[in-house]
């Protein structure tokens, strides 16, 4: 099988975010994987590892995300693709997605392309299907579960994660695939694909090379950036000599505040 | 023209389907507000759509869409907006209308702003205000030059409005060129989902702390002590649902709970989990760990129970009770019982 899997380059969970010159900034915070394209990632390879073929990384961002392609090189992905490009440096979900399935197209035949459900600076949640649907592939958005993937047939059966419940939904491939943390647990990079990664050549792709040309506008724009201001909250400890008395005093506060 | 999107599950909306109405009418003046509902014998729902509001209703009622599958809503959606000549479409941040926003954005070439949680109008354009870094920032956004803006509102930033059936208005039903599908929905699970996070005006988490009670002892068929652990946390969950019963709050969990496998991913808020803002959380045995904290910050009142007293939690806490657990979920349960007379 042809497997392509889309990561991004996001700073750290732990970072902590303020605004410089209008726009968000993470001081010296590092630039990670984004955790939920690991689960990406991993699947990839546990569906090359039940399936044979191989596993295309592919990331759209400056030339820093070489980083992050190198970490999913070094998980056992066979090779990386970096779409970089000044004219799409301020790319929305709109363009991002236009830029990722022109170069998706240029991949001969892909069966199946993964995306992690979100990216954690942007959290927009809409890049993998917005992809699919610019592919013309179905686009099985909060997969929690493969049940069923059969390269010959090309249908895959998946489980995924809505509000009501488990949805079960069979689909032809190729297809994209966004997948949520609950379906796998990401492995760490090897010794020696670690020392494989750190040697690899990474193709770099520019928008003419992708064949977007002209780059087209993206169509949002944001004016502010903003850190939100929590007023300081001190916290009132409720006191009682035992558990009983505890929580009779933070019953009679939460009834005076209106809370319940 | 604005359209609102309503979203439903065989027909039934979640609240923050009213909700995305409520930030619909914000905008319009006269009687302008439509809803778009799409389904199969959804007739019943457009009607609750004029209930709340809506001025008139654009119907699609067809076999074709009695699974929700995202490609076809999407080609019927991209043809009611067409015809519409919508300059602004809402629907509510829920997993299908946000997939759905995005479907759309692309067959109409425009920009989809999703989770949006503060809506103003500004030379013409709607300027959204969205959070980014799971909340630890906000941007605000805006689509200057395409048409439709399409905007998802996170559910519990406006106010839904009242229904009031003796609203009368116009359903117009729309007919769609619908392409065969190609994805087919076998059916549904329900375990692991089912969890309305994101809805629920209270939520009761449990943490790790949930686990950590020696007290207790497990049957002895349980030799194992990673068995041991989960019985222990399954004993704890059972104190954290029984006040989640009582106050009618969601469960929740953080991610340590859920990892250690406590319980299923379904309940996990935080940044790699579901990102709520309830009007109250109450976090047991939970330390307050940055990524956790990106998913319950906009929480109106945060109540902390926790042994240790100098857990980052209680930093964000308006009110913390420092003990165990184990003995304080059960004394506030009866005490509430008592209170609330249940
Ligand atoms: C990329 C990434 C993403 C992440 N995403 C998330 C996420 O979405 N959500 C999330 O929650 N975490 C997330 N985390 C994990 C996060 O960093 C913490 O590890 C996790 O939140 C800790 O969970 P906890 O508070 O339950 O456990 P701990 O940090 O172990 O805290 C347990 C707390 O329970 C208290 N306690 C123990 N026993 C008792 C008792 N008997 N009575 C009362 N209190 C007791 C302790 O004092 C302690 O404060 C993420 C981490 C990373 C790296």
């Amino acid at each position: 099988m042809k497997i392509v899997v889309c990561v991004k380059q996001t700073p750290d969970t732990a970072a902590t975010l303020t605004v410089v010159g209008g726009v968000a900034s993470w001081g010296d915070a590092p630039l990670v994987l984004n955790p939920w394209d690991e689960y990406a990632v991993e699947q990839a390879l546990r569906t090359k590892e039940a399936h044979g073929g191989s596993v295309t990384a592919m990331s759209l961002g400056p030339q820093a995300a070489k980083e992050s392609l190198k970490q999913a090189l070094a998980m056992g992905c066979d090779e990386a693709i970096l779409i970089s490009d000044p004219a799409l440096e301020r790319a929305d979900s709109l363009l991002a997605s236009a830029a990722l399935a022109a170069a998706i197209k240029r991949i001969d035949a892909p069966d199946i392309v993964f995306f992690g459900k979100a990216a954690v600076d942007t959290d927009t949640e809409v890049t993998g299907p917005q992809v699919a649907r610019r592919l013309g592939w179905p686009s099985l958005n909060l997969v929690a579960a493969i049940s069923e993937l059969d390269p010959a047939a090309k249908t895959i059966t998946v489980e995924r994660l809505l509000e009501e419940g488990r949805q079960l939904v069979r689909s032809p491939l190729p297809a994209v695939v966004s997948v949520v943390k609950e379906i796998n647990e990401p492995r760490y990079p090897s010794f020696m694909g670690i020392r494989k990664a750190s040697k690899a050549e990474i193709p770099i792709w520019s928008a003419s090379d992708i064949g977007l040309q002209p780059v087209p506008e993206p169509a949002l724009t944001w004016p502010e950036v903003i850190a939100p201001v929590r007023a300081e909250q001190s916290c009132e400890f409720v006191s009682g000599e035992t558990p009983q008395q505890q929580a009779a005093a933070l019953v009679e506060r939460l009834i005076e505040e209106k809370l319940i | 023209m604005l359209l609102v999107y309503i979203d439903h599950f065989g027909g039934k909306p979640p609240v923050a389907a009213w909700e995305a109405l409520g930030a619909g009418s914000l905008f319009v003046t006269g009687s302008d507000l439509k809803a778009v509902v799409m389904g199969s014998g959804v007739e019943a729902l457009a009607g609750e759509a004029i209930a709340h509001g809506a001025h008139s209703v654009l119907l699609a009622d067809d076999d074709r869409l009695k699974e929700f599958r995202p490609e076809v809503y999407a080609d019927g959606l991209s043809q009611i907006i067409r015809q519409s000549g919508a300059d602004i479409v809402l629907f509510p941040t829920t997993s299908r209308a946000r997939e759905l926003a995005a479907l759309v954005a692309v067959d109409l070439d425009t920009g989809i702003t999703p989770d949006a949680i503060q809506l103003v109008r500004q030379n013409g354009a709607i300027v959204a205000t969205r959070p980014i870094y799971a909340g630890k920032l906000l941007t605000t956004e805006v689509n200057l030059a395409r048409r439709p803006q399409l905007l998802t509102v996170r559910g519990r930033s406006f106010p839904a409005p009242d229904s009031d059936p003796t609203r009368s208005g116009e359903i117009a039903r729309i007919e769609l060129g619908l392409a065969q599908p190609r994805t087919e929905v076998l059916g549904y699970k329900q375990s692991g989902g089912g969890v309305s996070l994101s809805d629920a005006a209270i939520i009761v988490s449990g943490g790790r702390g949930v686990a950590n009670n020696p007290a207790l002892h497990p049957p002895p068929e349980l030799t194992n002590e990673k068995e041991q652990e989960i019985w222990r946390a399954r004993e704890g969950f059972k104190l954290v649902g029984e006040l989640a019963g009582v106050l009618g709050a969601a469960v929740g969990a953080s991610r340590a709970a859920v990892d250690a496998g406590y319980i299923p991913y379904a309940h996990q808020v935080g940044q790699t989990g579901k990102v709520v803002s309830p009007d109250l959380y109450i976090a047991c045995g939970i330390s307050g760990a940055i990524q956790h904290l990106a998913g319950m910050r906009t929480a109106k009142t945060i109540v902390a129970i926790n042994k240790d007293a100098d857990a980052p939690i209680f930093k964000l806490a308006r009110f913390g009770v420092v003990g165990d657990l184990h003995q304080i979920l059960p004394a506030l349960t009866s005490a509430l019982r008592q209170r609330l007379g249940k």
